[in-house]
């Protein structure tokens, strides 16, 4: 039974589910820490039952975790509850003194996943578990022992069958960063745009790039900053770039309907400072990304962006098509520079190069692509000779569109790599091409709606004031 | 119908909009630019450029703010900067404060040294001015600390 401490339930929240052995693996790596299935888990169950080799290893990577609710330390599981109660009245007491000892406060907590029970029902669970040789007092805040019953009725809420597939019972060891998120959340963020990124997706890309604390890290689409306040967060020391001057400025329309103009203090700075990280602010500046102006030998530990996708966000670089052109001296000082069409591939072509060029060695290019979930097939993803994917998972949007996250990490030395071929898939032309309804057809029919929803309104405004 | 709205129901729409609970940042905070980024940009994609580096700084003024040391930053920074342009920014602007001109080799522990390292890279901000190609003499300005390092269509 030496093992028994060994072993851990990793409990997870039901979001995101694709995204979680990502996510762990990315923290295993980087914490260079190993981890075993006991049972292989199924897609869609938020429980993985794993072992580590230590519980500082099963607390470190909980407590980094964005996925994660927390993380207990097995006693016991069964098919039924009656089977879980009997292996617990086994269980070696000397592995559970030291945490019901007299000096030990402590409590029990129940967790039905997928079943509603009633506060009396819990208390009853609870009381079943009186056997336990408990000699503490029991404290419902911050007790010094917490264990955890979790009862699992299986995936679907409409049909949980009468007693459950599986229990579980064990010590609490760590919790995950739910609280995070909301604390992040762009609900009360001081600047947000149209497509800032959520504070849980932020999180899990700041994960997937590995960032720890002091690293050099680059948003060259910034934005808002909402990655780069995910970064920050996990000690990244962040820089980003953006083509938008007004966006950096804030000088853009504001994205809240209850907001009429933007506040003068608004800005990626001031997101910074709202969560207490402008420590690890460096700067943002207006550039052209398709233009290089980093020193050539500077390397950056990790770049997490989001390129506009040419849909919500236009994806340009400065250009013309005018031949030998010229900004008279006149016009040179409110000189707004045209910009042309950056095509989807080529960002994204352009975006690999640059990290190929500018990431250290093991860094890692944490970025979304857009793809067409009919044609997909991992070939279209962009490629690099010097940057593996180490991992991609989708997350959809709609009903044939999705966007995939995809981690890169620098394998070889940039070098001379200007013969690639650019063989990326452009999802922007298709996705005009292939939507059902035009934009023009859509805002009709939108019209329409409004317009009848109207109709009805005067007709039960009438009604009811000649009732 | 909208018209039927009467002031004090317009009132209650607006009291309950939940209020941001961002801290009000004074506008002269978010204003300013960092010795550390000017270590980094070139002009080097110019027409006609070939290095376009170190960029010239024109200062109008600075600030000196406060910020939390934290060496290990410091440390695996230092190797990623060119330490002369650093040197030479900082003497430009007046903020050298005894920074050695040459790099020591054992830094990593000198914790003084890193401090004075930390405040030249993060602690003293540009507020207003503007970087300068040093091949073209093309000024890229700072506007509320936030370089516009976009080139026009016709010098790219």
């Amino acid at each position: 039974m030496n093992q028994a401490g060994k072993r851990y339930l990793l409990w997870f929240a039901q979001e995101h589910v694709e995204f979680r052995f990502q996510e762990i693996n990315s923290l295993l790596t980087a914490f260079n820490i190993t981890m075993d299935f006991i049972e292989k888990p199924t897609d869609l169950q938020p429980y993985w039952m794993v072992k580590f080799a230590s519980e500082q290893d099963a607390k470190k990577i909980t407590q980094r975790s964005v996925l994660l609710r927390s993380c207990i330390e097995l006693w016991g599981h069964s098919n039924s509850v009656d089977g879980l109660h009997e292996m617990m009245k086994k269980f070696p007491e000397h592995l559970m003194e030291p945490h019901l000892d007299e000096d030990k406060s402590f409590k029990i907590e129940v967790e039905t996943f997928c079943k509603h029970f009633t506060q009396q029902e819990k208390v009853d669970k609870i009381e079943v578990f009186e056997y336990l040789p408990y000699k503490g007092p029991v404290k419902l805040k911050d007790p010094d022992t917490c264990l955890q019953y979790i009862e699992y009725y299986g995936v679907d809420p409409n049909a949980p069958p009468e007693s459950p597939y599986r229990v579980f019972f064990g010590r609490w060891i760590a919790s995950g960063l739910r609280q995070l998120i909301k604390y992040l959340s762009l609900k009360t963020r001081k600047f947000i745009g149209n497509t800032s990124m959520d504070a849980q997706l932020s999180l899990l890309m700041a994960n997937q790039a590995q960032i720890r604390n002091g690293d050099l890290v680059l948003d060259p689409f910034v934005g808002t900053g909402s990655l780069l306040v995910a970064a920050a967060q996990f000690g990244g020391y962040v820089l980003g770039s953006d083509i938008d001057y007004l966006m950096l400025h804030a000088r853009t329309r504001p994205s809240r309907i209850t907001q009429q103009v933007r506040d003068d203090d608004e800005g990626v700075k001031a997101n910074m400072m709202q969560y207490n990280l402008e420590k690890h602010y460096l700067d943002v500046l207006v550039n052209d990304c398709s233009i290089p102006f980093w020193r050539d030998n500077l390397m950056f530990d990790a770049i997490i962006t989001d390129p506009p996708y040419g849909i919500r966000e236009s994806t340009e670089k400065i250009g013309t098509s005018k031949v030998n052109c010229k900004i008279s001296e006149d016009h040179l000082k409110t000189h707004i520079p045209a910009k042309v069409e950056y095509s989807l591939s080529t960002v994204y072509f352009d975006l690999l190069n640059f990290s190929a060029k500018h990431l250290k060695m093991g860094g890692r290019l944490v970025c979304w692509f857009p793809i067409f979930r009919d044609d997909y097939s991992e070939d279209d993803l962009p490629r690099h000779p010097c940057m593996k994917l180490e991992a991609n998972s989708e997350q959809v949007l709609t009903k044939h569109t999705s966007r995939r996250l995809l981690t890169y990490e620098k394998i070889a030395e940039y070098d001379n790599c200007e013969d690639v071929e650019n063989t990326i898939k452009d999802f922007r032309y298709k996705y005009y091409e292939t939507r059902e309804e035009s934009r023009q057809e859509r805002r009709s029919r939108k019209a329409e709606l409004r317009a009848k929803g109207r109709l009805e309104a005067e007709r039960r405004k009438v009604t009811k004031l000649s009732e | 119908m909208r018209l039927g709205l009467t002031p004090a129901f317009l009132v209650k729409i607006v009291s309950s909009v939940v209020l941001i609970p961002a801290r009000s940042v004074h506008k002269s905070e978010l204003v300013k630019m960092k010795l550390l980024t000017h270590n980094m940009l070139t002009s080097k994609s110019m027409k006609g450029v070939t290095v376009g580096y170190p960029l010239g700084i024109n200062v109008v003024d600075i600030k000196v703010t406060e910020v939390d040391f934290n060496p290990e930053f410091i440390s695996r920074i230092i190797p990623k900067l060119d330490w002369s342009v650093l040197w030479k920014a900082a003497d430009t602007i007046g903020q050298l404060d005894d920074l050695p001109k040459e790099l020591s080799q054992e830094y990593e522990n000198d914790n003084d040294f890193l401090k004075k390292v930390h405040h030249v890279l993060l602690e003293v901000d540009i507020v207003n001015g503007e970087l300068v190609c040093p091949e073209t003499g093309r000024k890229f300005p700072i506007n509320n600390g936030i370089p516009n390092m976009l080139l026009n269509e016709d010098e790219v």
